[in-house]
């Protein structure tokens, strides 16, 4: 299957994917494309050279500590076929697609195909520049295993570090924003790139995969750069200040980055996702005193820096901090040094029907094992975190990323082959 | 029956002359004067071709008939097989054809007696037209007699319909609604292609625009359903009969190729997404799943028909939308209930969730079937 990197990937996808290989799309025909659209090739490359786009291979998935692009566009899917073939065809022409999205390629033809056939591409991205675009792929527990039923053999690979989550205390999660057999998460620069990849995805995933919920998320709440600004959520607090940044190795390998030291060889270099809807109670935090707002969190509100310290990045006097607030509950120091990749994003999805902002953080954090990251973190929060008070959780999800794709390769050949 | 002879290029496909009984009676509605139309005047003796060759295309010819027998119209291709043909061609009336043609001779042929024999006049197609396969030809030949089939069967059920509702059998009227407009709904693209009846029978009230009068279908839908009353309902019931009269004469009038074919069959899964699954179509009765049947079973029947071709050109296309019109025809046949389906409103959110994507999964593949067809 080396066609996929040739067509799409180290060489441009300006050719019509879709036309050459026919419907199917499970013979990759190559020879054609290289006579067909050579020049457009060329020129595209061109275009991709200024930085904007982020590689597409490697060993680890990009979207994870790539930088935190400014949206987010997430997508939890069912898959609505028992063949496993289908799925797997699918992943290839995902991975093609996705190749050439995030180089700043239409996939397939936009607007020059066949006047009697609708376009390959959906063009909504056309001239835009590729932001930054990464699409990440998870894989949930029920495409291992769902009420028993062992859809696709796959039951003996569900990795141990892929838990169902546990209920937490507070937790109020409805079944349309929570689960699903696969993931995408699209981040961009631009939402409208954001939103061309999942909706290019799902048109070529129907009959395969169904959308089950999705997310739009702004505002990214957390960064991946340490000289980036830490961002605002929709509190007006910075979080997520210890964040673990792109470059620093040491911490990725020990805790964003799972081995095949740790059970299932087919997730080496891959991670672990957990994406949580926290919905923020707007109004009720609104009301609440600037000193009420400072002591959830343990910090100023306009600094950011930590009770009984200067700056935000200060050295945190954690028993300076109120028991019960946010930054002293989660803060490394406060679990043995354990931390997290956080990508969250703010959301506003409107209103409720009541008259009340739905609002909040689409949380998404990686690490190497959710048993002995998230999980131990959220226990402790969701005893004990002052911000209860303000925030619920409504959605819920956790997903086994695959590593990053190599040349020639697919999405999920590790776990499928 | 058709001679043998000239059926043999055209596959299996058996014209009858019932099911094209009622085309071209009516030719001076609408749909008539084409710009660029060929006329043909036929006689019972003779058969006048207004040009003597054209380029390769869509070529439209309206024909006239100036005798005293019924007449016919046949457009055979240089090898002889019919590629189109219109019959029971009333003395005084006419009709029109169009075809694809590529280069070649064709012969134009009148047939007073329908006997399939008559005077004909020769038209040369030149030009760089796509040949066309024969098997599409065959295709249309019986999508059309599937079509002539679905408009008798709305209109004998529509006629039941309408007798209840003036009689004021509600329980009557109520069972039979949702049959009457199987037919339409299976080939309803090509009878909203008769623009002015759709709105005329088929408009649902949030639809209406400003000071358009309602009639039709919905009307008498509400009326049973909401009001309970069939009091001055007869009028409206007698109006519908007559709209769907008057699209058995015109239906075999209407334009129909390979491509619209397949591009119909994605615009019947289409009218499922929009109005079924959301159950807008019949807001009063609830009887979406019916309607949703009718047009499965119509863009499914599009779809047999061009298949051949199809697994010839794509056969990945070909086993993907078999195996989903199987799929969505399944899922449907959970909601079966005596000779109807269950009331729409009773289907909860994750039974329509599941409906939705498996419309989906089968018009994402549906959509391609106009680009393989044309290919």
């Amino acid at each position: 299957m080396s066609g996929v990197t040739e067509a799409t990937g180290s060489t441009g996808s300006a050719v019509s994917r879709r036309r050459l290989l026919g419907y199917s799309g499970a013979t990759l025909v190559v020879g054609a494309a290289a006579g067909a659209g050579l020049a457009s090739v060329a020129e595209a490359q061109d275009k991709t050279g200024d930085g904007e786009a982020v590689p597409f291979f490697g060993a680890h998935q990009s979207g994870i500590a790539t930088p935190v692009q400014d949206r987010l566009h997430f997508a939890a899917f069912d898959v609505v076929t028992d063949e496993r073939d289908r799925l797997v065809r699918m992943l290839k022409d995902w991975t093609a697609c996705a190749a050439a999205l995030t180089a700043g390629h239409p996939y397939g033809s936009a607007a020059g195909g066949l006047p009697e056939s609708p376009p390959d591409d959906t063009g909504e991205a056309l001239g835009l520049p590729p932001s930054r675009l990464t699409i990440t792929v998870g894989f949930g527990p029920t495409l291992f295993d769902k009420d028993g039923k062992d859809r696709f053999g796959l039951k003996a690979r569900r990795p141990a570090a892929l838990i169902d989550l546990p209920h937490f205390a507070g937790d109020n999660l409805t079944p349309d924003r929570t689960g699903g057999d696969i993931c995408v998460q699209a981040c961009a620069d631009d939402p409208q790139v954001a939103v061309h990849a999942i909706r290019n995805l799902a048109r070529i995933g129907f009959g395969v995969v169904a959308v089950r919920w999705s997310q739009l998320g702004f505002g990214k709440t957390s960064s991946t750069t340490p000289d980036q600004q830490t961002p605002r959520n929709l509190f007006g607090f910075k979080d997520g200040t210890r964040n673990i940044s792109g470059d620093e190795h040491e911490a990725l390998d020990k805790y964003v980055w799972a081995s095949a030291k740790d059970g299932a060889a087919w997730m080496n270099g891959g991670s672990y996702l957990v994406a949580r809807r926290i919905r923020m109670h707007i109004e009720t935090w609104d009301r609440t005193s600037l000193k009420e707002q400072q002591d959830v969190f343990g910090r100023t509100k306009g600094e950011g820096n930590p009770y009984g310290a200067k700056r935000e990045h200060d050295v945190v006097p954690l028993a300076k901090l109120p028991a019960d607030s946010h930054v002293r509950l989660a803060h490394p120091d406060s679990n043995g040094g354990l931390r997290i990749l956080r990508r969250g994003y703010s959301f506003t999805d409107g209103t409720d029907g009541l008259g009340r902002l739905d609002a909040g953080l689409f949380f998404i954090a990686y690490q190497r094992d959710p048993r002995t990251q998230f999980v131990v973190l959220q226990s402790r929060l969701a005893a004990s975190d002052h911000m209860n008070e303000y925030v619920e959780h409504v959605g819920s999800a956790i997903f086994a990323c695959p590593p990053g794709v190599r040349k020639g390769g697919h999405w999920g050949e590790t776990l499928f082959t | 029956m058709r001679p043998a002879h000239l059926l043999a290029a055209a596959g299996t496909v058996l014209v009858s002359l019932s099911a094209l009984s009622a085309c071209g009676k009516d030719d001076d509605g609408g749909s008539a004067g084409k710009a660029g139309a060929i006329t043909v005047t036929a006689t019972d003796s003779t058969c006048e071709v207004g040009a003597k060759s054209g380029a390769a295309g869509a070529t439209t010819f309206k024909v006239t008939n100036k005798g005293s027998q019924v007449n016919e119209l046949e457009i055979l291709a240089p090898d002889g097989r019919i590629v189109s043909e219109r019959e029971n061609i009333g003395p005084g009336t006419g009709a029109e054809i169009t075809v694809t043609l590529s280069a070649g001779t064709y012969k134009i042929l009148c047939s007073a007696g329908m006997t399939g024999k008559g005077p004909s006049q020769a038209f040369t197609v030149t030009g760089k037209g796509k040949a066309t396969d024969p098997r599409l030809d065959a295709a249309v030949a019986a999508y059309r007699v599937y079509i002539g089939q679905q408009v008798d069967d709305t209109l004998a059920k529509t006629k039941r319909f309408a007798e209840s509702v003036k009689k004021g059998d509600v329980a009557g009227a109520k069972a039979e609604f949702a049959p009457s407009r199987f037919g339409w709904e299976a080939i309803e693209p090509v009878a909203e292609s008769f623009g002015d009846i759709d709105p005329k029978v088929d408009t649902r009230e949030a639809d209406l625009e400003q000071g358009q009068k309602w009639t039709g279908w919905h009307q008498i839908e509400k009326a049973l359903w909401k009001t309970g009353s069939l009091q001055g309902e007869g009028v409206y019931a007698d109006q519908l009969v007559q709209e769907i009269e008057i699209l058995k004469q015109r239906v075999g009038t209407a334009s129909i190729t390979a491509t619209s074919m397949a591009n119909g069959a994605k615009e019947l899964l289409d009218e499922v997404a929009t109005g079924k699954i959301t159950g807008e179509e019949d807001t009063f009765s609830h009887t979406d799943l019916s309607d949703f049947k009718a047009n499965v079973e119509g863009a499914q029947k599009a779809f047999e028909l061009l298949k051949p071709v199809v697994q010839e050109r794509d056969a990945g296309l070909a086993t993907d939308l078999t195996e989903e019109f199987a799929k969505v025809s399944q899922l449907l046949d959970k909601y079966k209930k005596g000779d109807g389906y269950v009331s729409y409103d009773t289907v909860g959110k994750a039974q329509r969730k599941e409906l939705s994507d498996e419309v989906n999964a089968l018009s994402e593949p549906l959509s391609k079937l106009a680009g393989v067809v044309a290919k």
